[in-house]
């Protein structure tokens, strides 16, 4: 106490560690905000054909540049959009998923609501030729159904997490042999589209497949941050939220809708990029100690699958999709999560 | 629970008809209508009429069916023996994948092709899924509970999925035949095909019935077992590796076939009871009806075309799968 400030606001400890806590949490979200910027920049520059960010610039400012006028305005800026509001779309679905059903494993993509959304998108193109809106929201409705459907059948004396988690597995086992088999009656055979539906590819995409995307990110993004406090009490347990004030059915019932729809626009513009979903939440949850995730795993999210689409564009002689690349991450994070389990002898 | 010897023999007769049954059905059923006369003319060796033809070439098809079926349920009882897990299956394990990204690796950069070759490979890849996914699973409290073991499958399989992808991608080349192969089917089976597996089968097989006694005395617990005399980990290693050897060679033949391990022996334990000397032998004969009928239903439900083996094997074992996840105590779990 003897170098008391100038402020009395910072004597209080319990302030002071308040204080250093948003302190540190803004210091992060702002590093995690630059790394997404840098990647974005990086993304747009670099290619088969560098463009320096002089001429980057002048395009997003809207000049003629020839040659990158086309190439950055009309192929890699779609796609860097797709991958930054995609992978917010992933992380705030994913996270919500994981932190609501209290386990780090419960996630959309193991659990088969990415594989509902990818398996309607891939019935809807082959079987029925839907496109654009009409089949983001064929996907949404699926999944939506398949979220219902898990949660009622893993409905017996109350929902059991280690049940909805076996179930989602099988329900997930189903819709990806269902994909497979729409896959196999596509009239040509292309390779590189078909990756999309099985591990997720932003390859080709244009802003008729972002703008859908961005719709449901301005419509549900709003609705999943206004229940982060409630989200957060979720997660104390059913009895404590509700002893704190949570409506718990109609906070489930809000949260659910809403990162279903995030996950389902962002599989049918995007595919079921692979883990994305899965490794956001628990990336954040290292970076960021307190507060809410929502946010920071939403940048974790834009920053895996930019990362990874730049990967799978530059590092290697053949251009792997995204989700070939974000698929092979998620091995050694599932041993890393597994291993620590172990030393900190707590049961999955 | 004990079933007396007069149930288990009825339920044998009933499922040897039922076999019986579905094999002829299995040649008889197809785009092309047949009369049984044809039949009794194709199997005698005759191909005089396109019939006759059609179905000499559905007769190599029944026999994978039930060589696949027969290897995959005695597979599937075992892994559920040896890991004492209701939920084991070498689909929902990874294990499957793990012999498929083997044979996709060898073909792309190996130039395997060879049937032998391919299935020596798939061997090699399941054996080493399988001690990866039961040890990821078995860490942390509680050892290997189904719940771990099933995400470490599922979150295995996904991962061996994409490098199933990254080591298709590049080669245009091998994508059409790894794509027919990876679907998995019976559809274009050949006798010439075939019959490199026919060894690694029996051998599978064997080690598996071998195992029987050993596995009743594992699902008394590990402690009681080795207070019995029983060398535990000797045992386990045995018949999983006689599992592996089975999953991988018909990984080889007919690609990788889901849920028909996880559906029989439950189906078989309610037949003839946990007893491992019968129960292997059973599902055996009921891993093949289920893999024929199934086969056959893919031929039906989509005329004229046809729904691979491995997708209608999905379509029934999920749901199968979801209520053994119901009825099972969460506890226990």
């Amino acid at each position: 106490m003897r170098t008391l400030s100038s402020t009395p606001h910072s004597a209080n400890p319990v302030a002071r560690e308040r204080d250093g806590r948003r302190r540190r949490r803004t210091i992060t979200l702002t590093v995690l905000s630059m790394l997404v910027i840098l990647l974005v920049a990086a993304s747009l520059m670099l290619g088969n054909t560098f463009y320096p960010p002089g001429d980057v610039t002048r395009v997003l400012l809207g000049q003629d540049v020839p040659g990158a006028s086309f190439t950055v305005g009309r192929l890699r800026l779609p796609r860097v959009a797709l991958a930054v509001i995609a992978g917010v779309c992933f992380g705030l679905g994913g996270v919500t998923f994981q932190t609501m059903l209290r386990n780090p494993l419960a996630s959309p993509d193991i659990i088969g609501i990415s594989s509902g959304a990818s398996a309607a998108a891939v019935v809807g193109i082959v079987f029925w030729g839907l496109s654009g809106t009409l089949l983001s929201v064929f996907a949404i409705v699926v999944a939506l159904g398949v979220a219902l459907t898990i949660y009622l059948l893993s409905f017996r004396r109350g929902v059991h997490g280690t049940r909805l988690i076996l179930i989602g597995i099988g329900i997930a086992a189903m819709l990806e042999s269902v994909t497979s088999y729409a896959l196999s009656k596509a009239p040509q055979w292309e390779l590189q589209e078909a990756m999309r539906w099985i591990t997720g590819s932003i390859n080709g995409t244009r802003w008729s497949g972002v703008v859908p995307v961005a719709v449901a990110l301005a419509v549900f993004g709003p609705i999943l941050l206004a229940q982060a406090r409630n989200l957060s009490q979720l997660q104390l347990g059913e009895e404590t939220a509700a002893a704190l004030g949570v409506r718990v059915e109609r906070t489930r019932l809000l949260l659910v809708t809403a990162a279903v729809g995030l996950i389902a626009f962002a599989t049918s513009a995007a595919g079921p990029v692979a883990f994305v979903a899965f490794l956001s939440g628990p990336i954040a949850a290292r970076i960021v100690r307190h507060g809410s995730l929502l946010i920071p795993a939403a940048l974790v999210g834009s920053v895996l699958v930019l990362a990874g689409d730049l990967i799978g564009q530059l590092a290697f002689d053949t251009r792997y999709p995204v989700g070939v690349v974000t698929g092979a991450l998620g091995a050694p994070y599932l041993l890393y999560l597994i291993i620590r389990t172990n030393r900190t002898g707590r049961s999955l | 629970m004990r079933r007396p010897a007069r149930v288990r023999s009825l339920w044998l007769l009933v499922v040897l008809a039922l076999l019986v049954a579905l094999a002829a059905a299995s040649l008889s059923i197809g785009s092309r209508e047949v009369a049984w006369s044809d039949i009794v003319a194709a199997l005698r060796g005759d191909v005089d009429s396109v019939a006759q033809a059609a179905i000499a070439k559905r007769i190599p098809r029944t026999v994978l069916a039930l060589l696949a079926g027969a290897a995959l349920g005695i597979a599937g009882a075992v892994m559920q023996g040896v890991t004492r897990n209701p939920l084991a299956d070498p689909g929902i394990l990874g294990v499957n994948m793990g012999a498929a990204l083997a044979i996709v690796t060898g073909m792309a950069w190996f130039g395997l092709w060879t049937q032998t070759s391919m299935i020596w490979t798939a061997i090699g890849g399941a054996s080493v899924t399988a001690v990866l996914v039961y040890v990821m699973g078995s860490l942390g409290r509680g050892g290997a509970t189904p719940l771990k073991l099933a995400l470490a499958g599922a979150a295995t399989s996904a991962t061996l999925s994409s490098f199933i992808s990254a080591v298709v991608l590049p080669r245009g080349d091998i994508a059409g035949s790894v794509r027919s192969w990876q679907i998995g089917g019976v559809g274009g089976a050949t006798f010439d095909g075939i019959s490199p597996a026919v060894p690694f089968i029996i051998v599978g097989m064997v080690i598996c019935l071998a195992s029987a006694r050993a596995l009743d005395l594992l699902a008394l617990g590990d402690e009681l077992a080795a207070g019995l005399g029983e060398r535990v980990a000797v045992v386990r290693g045995l018949a999983a590796l006689g599992a592996v050897i089975l999953c991988g060679a018909i990984t080889a033949v007919a690609g990788p076939i889901a849920f028909v391990g996880l559906v029989v022996p439950h189906v078989c334990r309610l037949m003839v009871g946990v007893n491992h000397v019968w129960l292997l032998p059973f599902s055996a004969a009921v891993g093949a009806a289920l893999l024929t009928a199934s086969d056959i239903v893919g031929r039906i439900v989509a005329r004229p075309d046809e729904l691979a083996v491995g997708i209608v094997t999905a379509i029934i074992g999920a749901p199968f799968f979801i209520a053994v996840v119901r009825r099972q105590k969460v506890r226990g779990l």
